[in-house]
């Protein structure tokens, strides 16, 4: 199955890291993903601008408009996402407890939707 | 009634037999036979329906289980290529499932028993929601029907019939596997396991008023999934919830007065504990303390099995109790373990000892509005003579419980207060 990991943080303690820290932090990314290549559970993965960065889009009635930021303000951010192959949720648990932002703040792990083909 | 019918009643008399003792057997391997709940449920169904056309005729088969199993598969997945001619997608699910598992003679006990572990770490997965564990739990692995958990739990029998299929439908959709965990996420998961099967228990056992018959039933079901898991997976920490359960299930004649007033471990009529538990009870407590990997369970097990042995509340061993009290407190801290010393701190060294303990917990905001600290406080300060202090906390207890017979065990407490 695939799962799609949507990972989240605190960009406010992101922006508090000091030089060393966030590099150290990015090197966890970096070797995780490297991890995750080589087990054949990646399948696409990718981080985001800041929320500061977001727009939101609506159309209602026919009529569209676009409001600054994203649709929800929270604690933590959606700052990007790993889709990933997975045996089962177990196995998919097993990948999401090692992105590093686990420790930081949470990932939410989601089924990919299949549709039958007619 | 002649010879044949005869013959009949007893037969159908060994498949209500049999449904009582293997129904979730044979369930729990039509799921990871099937792959879905709900189609396993369905076969379960049919194989019991064939039994009862088929044994009578045929005889009772060698081996029950292995039939109604053989039988459900079967059923369901001719059912599947009956439906397959509205529905193609069903074509290649029959096909898979009908070559997928071989031959159905081959009988294996031990993936039989393992089938049983599955369903219930699988009922009990932290994905999904407590109240849905605990519910599924009760309906699959235990076989209570949806009305009797609603009963048990004093809840409307749809809202739980949704809680349950909601919870089926994530199994099925998030892909939650029929397994029994690895080695590594064992002890998690198997936490998780306990504490449904605990929580079931208490549901069971602090209930002592109005449906008091239908929710003492889930303590017997919590009782024989201890035995059942205790069997299968004899961790110690297995064992030491299920002694936790047979020494709490001894006193439970005990605990409340014929008119359902309810009684203090200190009042109790102790020839109406049940020896045979507790002596089943303290065994199992020998045994997972002999493992040295015990946990809460087993810890909270021995302080019940001291209490159990005492002849009475005076007798009673409390250094030893304030001894594993402190254990526990290290394994596993909260307020409610610290509540639970101080009172076994004043039994040992005294109310005023007992009351410093409570008192510093209650300054530091824990447990405020949890009943026991209150009317545990009160007993302290009428053992010392304070009757303002004493009446202040009974009425503050009253406050904040809502089950009858604790209710009407403060008020006569606080009736008994001189003025």
């Amino acid at each position: 199955m695939k799962y799609l990991c949507l990972i989240y943080d605190e960009e406010k303690k992101l922006g508090a890291m000091s030089k060393s820290e966030s590099d150290a932090f990015m090197g966890e990314y970096y070797a995780f993903t490297e991890g995750i290549r080589k087990s054949g559970h990646y399948v696409a993965g990718e981080a985001l601008q800041p929320i500061h960065t977001a727009t939101t889009v609506r159309v209602r009635n026919g009529k569209m408009s676009t409001t600054d930021g994203p649709f929800a303000e929270t604690k933590e951010q959606l700052g990007g996402f790993y889709l990933i192959n997975a045996r089962d949720l177990n196995d998919a648990i097993q990948v999401a407890s090692k992105i590093p932002s686990a420790r930081l703040g949470s990932v939410e792990v989601r089924p990919i939707m299949v549709f039958d083909q007619q | 009634m002649g010879e044949d019918e005869a013959a009949g009643a007893g037969v159908r008399e060994t498949v209500d037999a049999v449904y009582r003792t293997d129904s979730r057997r044979v369930l729990a391997t039509l799921i990871r036979l099937l792959g879905d709940f709900d189609l396993a449920e369905e076969a379960l169904h049919d194989a019991f329906t064939a039994a009862v056309e088929c044994w009578p005729r045929d005889g009772v088969p060698a081996n029950p289980r292995a039939w109604l199993v053989s039988t459900g598969r079967f059923k369901a997945i001719d059912g599947m290529r009956r439906r397959a001619r509205f529905d193609a997608s069903l074509v290649e699910l029959a096909r898979r499932l009908d070559a997928d598992t071989g031959d159905p003679a081959a009988w294996d006990e031990e993936s039989v028993a393992d089938d049983r572990l599955r369903l219930i770490f699988t009922c009990c997965h932290p994905a999904l929601p407590p109240d849905a564990q605990i519910a599924l739990t009760l309906r699959e692995a235990c076989g209570l029907t949806t009305e009797e958990i609603a009963r048990a739990f004093l809840t409307g029998p749809s809202t739980l019939a949704q809680r349950i299929v909601r919870a089926k439908a994530k199994i099925r959709d998030a892909g939650i596997p029929y397994q029994v965990p690895a080695r590594a996420d064992l002890p998690d998961r198997l936490d998780s396991v306990l504490h449904v099967v605990y929580l079931v228990f208490n549901e069971g056992y602090s209930a002592s008023s109005g449906a008091s018959l239908t929710r003492h039933d889930l303590s017997g079901e919590a009782i024989r999934l201890g035995r059942l898991l205790s069997e299968l997976l004899p961790e110690p920490e297995v064992v030491g919830l299920l002694a936790l359960m047979l020494l709490h299930e001894a006193r439970g004649a005990a605990r409340t007065s014929p008119t359902g007033e309810l009684i203090p471990l200190g009042d109790q009529d102790r020839s109406l504990w049940k020896r045979d538990l507790i002596a089943e009870g303290a065994a199992l407590v020998e045994r997972a303390l002999s493992s040295r990997r015990f946990g809460p369970y087993t810890l909270q097990a021995a302080i019940a099995a001291v209490h159990a042995e005492a002849p009475d509340a005076a007798s009673t061993d409390w250094a030893q109790i304030v001894g594993l009290y402190d254990v526990l407190a290290r394994a596993d801290p909260s307020p409610v373990v610290e509540l639970n010393r101080a009172a076994a701190v004043a039994m040992r060294d005294g109310p005023l000892a007992g009351l410093t303990l409570i008192d510093a917990i209650l300054a530091r905001g824990d447990l405020a509005d949890y009943f026991p600290v209150h009317s545990a406080r009160a007993d302290l300060c009428r053992r010392l003579g304070r009757r303002a202090e004493a009446r202040a906390s009974y009425e503050r207890a009253l406050g904040l419980t809502r089950l009858e017979p604790e209710r009407r065990f403060l008020e006569r407490r606080l009736g008994e207060l001189p003025d």
